[in-house]
């Protein structure tokens, strides 16, 4: 209880200091009067349309990234859980304890910076096939959402917006979709609605569970919550099985994943890259913080099973994008591997796993986004996405082909680009923590590299023939939304630090919550670095590591 | 009003003593009694003088004003109530909430029902008098504090419904919907009857306070007359909010009768059915809600679940709306199962939701559909959101609503219901509720699917004819209602929290 009126304090404390100008708030309601601006545009100029929802979404990204300036980076060793940047509270209604409560730290601060991003570029990058109108609302609907979902710390915030989400997205896909659209719009809501609705229900067996064991008011504040760690042990273990399905089907963890190779492939294009970029992260942002921050002891005790899970995802989803017909439907099923990795990372529980799965949200975003526009842009000009109908098309776009290869080799988790470092640090975490799970992951990045090489090869390489010989190259304008991709991919895999950094203090003191909170918690640091799982490489990296980790806090001071 | 009360007591003072009359606080009750019959009297003297509009004018008039008379007594409302006409109608918010609701689905229905009678050639004022009659029964049935007064205000709700329901003289379906409406909603008043009379013998009284005093722990010897008028009543009651197993005739009716008759039926009678659920079991039987309870549950889960899983695999979107208005009652008994304060907040929340929701839909299948009220199949609403954009996201949004999405009251409703059961650690019916939702989502979507994704066909009849200034009024007030209050949620939860629970006073104290 201490801990957490001090941190209580600290967090009005810090609230008192900040600007008054409710940052997060605009940022999240912004879209949407975008998109009732949209709606209500008249019809004479179908542009404008898609003007206003350019012009909306890219106030959202300077905003964001005016945030992202604004940020503080807390001191890495003596950051505490609990602590939030932006914070804007506003009773909202008031006889059920909920309240408007929006806040970031460094776990969220990336996954908004990536979502206001990428919603622009997605806007841009493809135009609707027919009725633009309710295409671009929908679209802003759903960044609205998103956002709403990552900067939320009330429970019921966070619920709502993590079920409106479905909303547009399925719109997306019904309307504006491909092939058997109607089957995968109505498999996708369903599915993801059937996992929430037990949320529902542990969220609110939470609350009051929460109410009678505190002997306070009814309250939905995560951080109340969460600090206080009222309820019973057992009690925690259930309701976090409620929230875990939810996420579980968001992420989707094998076997909860099949509504995703259907989504994916059927949605449009501005759809697929949203839906990989950053909709399975409501997943497993929703795994770190209404996971291992609210059940702290539960995510522990579950740990070995989700770890189990998330090897099996990495491996199965990389068989299964192997031997996919369907360009689309492989990259959609190679997310299924990738976000195995980041499971296997959250429940790691260390801070390298922990950040590198963070880092590996952010990457997969950005890599599997551009490979989804690549994948569309190949569609809109070849009308079929089957691997077997292409080939040589590296001879009829270079540009492409070069695009491609890149993107493509960031997936793969190629040194020097950014996915390299997300899966490197999700497997020296597994591996300190539950060495075998790392073991068998590992093999994920060989057949990474499997299916996306041999992909490449039967698309790019090869005699081009018959329309494939003829396709056209990418548009200026087509390289223009790719180049912010590619600046993301090879930065953020030379110099990941500024990104690492500011996300550093705040899964510190998650990890350090976590400890504070299980009882036979061992961090790899207190197991004594011997043994045959300790290698050199490892202890290199962490001394390394906590020397960046000094020098960045002097600096910001 | 008052001389005439005054007089009454002066002349027979000596002889007989007649119970004081709070003229005021039936006035909600005497406006919507009062107004059919002094305007059946002056139309049928001067209809070729009047608009032929008037009887829709006057009946949304009457309603407006029964709202606004409810409002006022509650302004004035004494502590948490009181009881007149010797002890057998409480005032009190309970009672003003929910007749705030009736008047509501008459004021909605009425505007919107006038465009619907002229376009199938059955307008007459009779239709709109019979909808504000049997609105002053359902009244009655909000504020009954005697078991023989709730059933009087159970019939001439009824009743007049059974007319309505047949009101389209050239549709075979909606005859039949009145023929099967009456026989079965004959049985279920008898149901109700002989559970009236088993509880007079129990207890010896009709009066809800005497009954409530009498069926507390210990007073009587042998409790099982009374468990057998309980059960008896539930019948009665579950026939008229239909739940599962007495929900037979809902799908029939809803699907036969006339559209905006089954707005009224969906909200208004489903209002009236609940109140009295609420005040016979909730208030009165409060204290033995451990025997009752587990009933309520079972009628809960089959209604939830009968309710979706039979309605997805119908083709027709008012059989589907019956089926998902089946659910709803089983949804709204979640709430009264609790048992608590939060329980019957949750069950009345519902309720105010669930009837803007119910009234805007069905005022949208009865403009889609073509004249003869036909064409309600989901093949007909295929392609419905490229001929008529803003009735097909109207919709959409109380479809979403009755899913529980976030962001509309249809929401806000199943979280309160679901958190009433969590909090009396029913955690199996809160399960049970939410996959329930998700399996009626399904069926909510289905039609979405069809209006958004079908083919544009040149031969649909659906949603082809322009929309009536009159419907587009009742469905926007609905739709915007259900958005607002789902986003601003506070002044409507606050106002049910307000509606404090029945007064129940045993006569002679």
């Amino acid at each position: 209880m201490s801990t957490f009126t001090a941190t209580a304090l600290l967090a009005v404390e810090a609230g008192a200091s900040k600007p008054s100008f409710p940052l997060l708030t605009v940022l999240v309601v912004l879209p949407v009067i975008g998109a009732a601006l949209v709606a209500l545009a008249p019809s004479v100029r179908p542009d404008s349309a898609k003007l206003i929802a350019v012009v909306t979404s890219f106030m959202t990204a300077a905003l964001g990234v005016y945030m992202l300036w604004q940020f503080k980076t807390p001191a890495a060793e003596t950051a505490v859980s609990g602590t939030f940047q932006f914070e804007s509270q506003q009773t909202w209604i008031e006889s059920l304890g909920i309240s408007w409560f929006a806040g970031i730290d460094g776990i969220s601060l990336w996954l908004v910076v990536l979502t206001v991003l990428l919603f622009p570029l997605a806007i841009l990058a493809v135009d609707p096939e027919h009725s633009p109108k309710p295409y671009f609302a929908w679209l802003l609907v759903l960044e609205t959402g998103c956002l709403g979902v990552f900067v939320s710390l009330d429970l019921f915030m966070f619920f709502v917006f993590f079920e409106i989400v479905l909303v547009p997205m399925y719109f997306l896909i019904a309307q504006w979709g491909h092939g058997n659209r109607q089957y995968a719009a109505m498999k996708f809501f369903i599915y993801t609605m059937l996992g929430s609705a037990l949320m529902l229900v542990g969220m609110l067996s939470l609350a009051f569970l929460h109410k009678n064991a505190t002997g306070g008011d009814l309250t939905f504040n995560l951080v109340e919550i969460a600090e206080a760690q009222a309820i019973g042990t057992n009690a925690a273990r259930w309701i976090f099985l409620t929230f875990a399905v939810a996420f579980a089907v968001k992420v989707p963890i094998f076997p909860l994943h099949t509504w995703l190779p259907d989504a994916h492939t059927e949605a449009p294009t501005a759809g697929s890259v949203i839906l990989a970029g950053v909709m399975l992260k409501l997943g497993t942002y929703g795994f770190l913080r209404f996971g291992l921050y609210l059940f702290p002891e539960a995510s522990h005790w579950a740990g070995p099973v989700f770890l189990t899970l998330g090897v099996i995802g990495i491996v199965y989803g990389a068989i299964v994008a192997t031997m996919q017909k369907d360009l689309k439907r492989l990259v959609a099923y190679s997310s299924v591997a990738h976000l195995g990795f980041i499971v296997l990372g959250t429940f790691s529980i260390t801070r390298e796993g922990v950040t590198g799965s963070i880092l590996q949200m952010v990457n997969h975003g950005v890599s599997t986004g551009a490979l989804f526009l690549l994948v569309g842009w190949i569609y809109e000009r070849r009308h079929t996405r089957l691997i077997s109908e292409l080939g040589g098309l590296q001879k009829s776009a270079p540009v492409m082909a070069g695009f491609f290869t890149l993107v493509m080799l960031s997936s793969i988790g190629l040194p020097g680009l950014n996915g390299f470092v997300g899966e490197f640090l999700i497997l020296v975490g597994a591996f300190v923590a539950h060495r075998w799970w790392a073991v068998v992951a590992v093999s994920g990045v060989i057949l990474a590299a499997l299916y996306l090489l041999w992909a490449y090869q039967r698309v790019f390489h090869g005699p081009a023939e018959g329309e494939n010989a003829t396709m056209p190259d990418l548009k200026v304008r087509e390289i223009a939304i790719l180049v912010p991709f590619v600046i993301a991919i090879v930065f953020m895999g030379i110099y990941p630090k500024p990104v690492i950094d500011r996300m550093q203090p705040a899964v510190n003191a998650l990890v350090a919550h976590v400890d504070e909170h299980v009882d036979d918690f061992e961090t790899p640091r207190n197991q004594g670095r011997q043994g045959v799982g300790w290698t050199e490489a490892v202890e290199q990296y962490e001394s390394r590591y906590d020397g960046a980790d000094t020098k960045s806090s002097e600096d910001g001071e | 009003m008052m001389p005439l009360a005054q007089i009454a007591q002066i002349s027979f003072s000596d002889k007989l003593e007649t119970p004081s009359v709070d003229w005021a606080g039936l006035s909600p009750l005497l406006v919507m009694a009062a107004t059919p019959l002094f305007f059946l009297t002056i139309w049928s003297l001067a209809s070729p003088w009047l608009p032929k509009r008037t009887p829709s004018i006057v009946a949304a008039l009457a309603g407006i004003g029964t709202i606004v008379a409810a409002a006022i007594q509650w302004a004035q409302l004494d502590g948490d109530g009181t009881t007149t006409l010797a002890n057998a109608f409480g005032i009190d918010g309970f009672s003003l909430l929910l007749t705030m609701l009736i008047a509501v689905a008459v004021t909605l229905t009425s505007i919107f029902a006038w465009d619907y009678l002229e376009r199938e050639d059955i307008n007459s004022a009779e239709f709109f008098v019979l909808l504000m009659l049997s609105a002053s029964g359902g009244i009655v049935m909000t504020g009954a504090n005697d078991l023989i007064v709730l059933f009087l205000g159970l019939e001439v709700l009824s009743i007049a419904v059974y007319i309505l329901a047949a009101a389209h003289l050239r549709r075979f379906e909606s005859q039949e919907a009145g023929i099967k409406y009456f026989v079965l909603g004959a049985f279920a008043s008898a149901f109700l009857l002989y559970g009236i009379a088993l509880v007079y013998g129990a207890t010896g009284s009709t009066n809800l306070g005497i009954i409530r005093d009498a069926s507390a722990p210990g007073v009587l010897e042998d409790v099982g007359l009374l468990y057998g008028g309980m059960a008896l009543l539930l019948v009665g009651f579950g026939f008229k909010i239909a739940a599962v197993p007495f929900h037979a005739w809902t799908p029939d009716v809803y699907h036969g009768a006339p559209s905006p008759v089954v707005s009224f039926m969906a909200s208004a009678v489903k209002v009236g059915g609940f109140a009295a659920l609420l005040r016979v079991f909730w208030a009165t039987f409060g204290s033995l809600a451990d025997d009752w309870a587990p009933m309520i549950f079972v009628l809960a889960c089959l209604s939830m679940v009968l309710g979706t899983v039979v309605g997805i695999v119908q083709d027709n979107v008012k059989r589907m709306l019956a089926y998902s208005s089946i659910s709803h009652a089983g949804f709204i008994l979640v709430g009264a199962e609790a048992a608590t304060d939060t329980g019957l907040s949750a069950a009345l929340y519902y309720l105010t939701a669930y009837t803007f929701i119910a009234i805007g839909s069905f005022a949208i299948i009865s403009v889609a559909s073509p004249r003869g009220d036909d064409a309600t199949t989901i093949a007909d609403y295929r392609g419905l959101a490229s001929r008529k954009p803003a009735l097909a996201f109207g919709f959409t949004v109380l479809l979403l609503a009755q899913a529980g999405i976030p962001f509309t009251t249809g929401f806000l409703a199943k979280f309160k219901v679901i958190g009433a059961a969590v909090e009396t650690e029913s955690y199996v019916l809160g399960v049970i509720a939410m996959l329930a939702a998700v399996v009626g989502a399904f069926l909510y979507l289905r039609i979405m699917l069809a209006m958004y994704t079908g083919d544009d066909a040149d031969d649909a009849v659906t949603g082809r004819e322009p929309i009536p200034w009159s419907a587009a009024l009742t469905i926007g007030i609905t739709v915007a209602f259900t958005l607002v209050f789902g986003i601003f949620a506070d002044p409507i939860i606050d106002l049910v929290n307000d509606a404090s629970a029945p007064v129940l006073q045993a006569a002679g104290s």
